[in-house]
């Protein structure tokens, strides 16, 4: 799904493999957040859901490693944030049930992606097998 | 690992910890166990954790957090998290952590009196 244009701001595109990146991913959100005047609590909950994906990445992509692309986006005179977090595998098996509040494979609270879902206003997901798992979250300013 | 990460303040029978900056999940687990470790060496019967200056509680950390109040209290200690930001809070609720059983005060000042509330109905029994 496609959701606005770039701008000419460029994006942040760095890897994620170290707990340390937990950090800066959410130092990077922060600071795209405030560019595009989210407020307090939206940018709390883009920073918190990103946190999550990128978590999952650490617990659950081959090698625990991934990337990750922030940008800026407009719609309609809006601005907003798109993230994009994708790794190379293994993929997720079931995507409806990795959306279901308590599902978790690792015995973890199973909260990532359905919290993560929750707290922004677009989250897709597309994953297979082979080429590993994408997931966009978009957050607009309000 | 027993350093200690984060500064652990007494005030009577009680132990304030302010947790600041942003926080990876080793330095989460790091400040769990010195918790536990601060708790169980000294005769402390009450632990304020103040949140108050962290931005981002996600699913992890929250998690954490609850576990470091179970154990506190199953230490014969109380303990209550205080200072959490209106936007953390509403971030939580949507992400879906369970942390309703937690006891909470918005100001370490409320936090005391919570304490002492909650040392004085301890019964022996779980508090809801």
């Amino acid at each position: 799904m496609t959701t606005g244009s770039f701008t000419n701001h460029e994006p942040d595109v760095f890897g994620i493999g170290h707990e340390a990146d937990l950090i800066r991913v959410r130092k990077v959100l922060r600071a795209e957040a405030e560019t595009a005047g989210l407020n307090l609590v939206d940018a709390t909950k883009l920073i918190t859901a990103g946190s999550e994906l990128a978590r999952n990445i650490l617990n659950y992509a081959t090698g625990g490693r991934g990337r990750i692309r922030v940008e800026q986006i407009h719609r309609e005179g809006r601005r907003g944030v798109r993230a994009t977090f994708s790794d190379d595998g293994p993929g997720i098996e079931d995507i409806d049930a990795a959306l279901t509040d308590g599902f978790s494979t690792r015995g973890s609270l199973g909260l990532g992606l359905p919290g993560a879902q929750r707290l922004v206003d677009d989250m897709t997901i597309t994953s297979d097998t082979t080429s590993g798992t994408t997931v966009v979250i978009v957050k607009w300013e309000r | 690992m027993t350093e200690d990460v984060v500064p652990v303040m007494r005030i009577g029978d009680t132990l304030l910890v302010a947790l600041q900056g942003d926080l990876d999940d080793t330095t989460v687990i790091r400040i769990e166990e010195q918790l536990t470790r601060e708790i169980a060496n000294t005769s402390a019967t009450g632990m304020l954790i103040d949140v108050s200056r962290l931005s981002v509680v996600d699913s992890f950390i929250a998690r954490v957090l609850a576990r470091i109040v179970a154990m506190v209290r199953l230490l014969g200690a109380q303990a209550a998290v205080v200072g959490i930001q209106p936007a953390v809070a509403i971030t939580l609720v949507e992400l879906g952590v369970p942390m309703g059983h937690l006891d909470t005060a918005l100001t370490a000042e409320q936090g005391l009196a919570l304490l002492q509330r909650l040392r004085r109905d301890d019964t022996g029994t779980d508090l809801p």
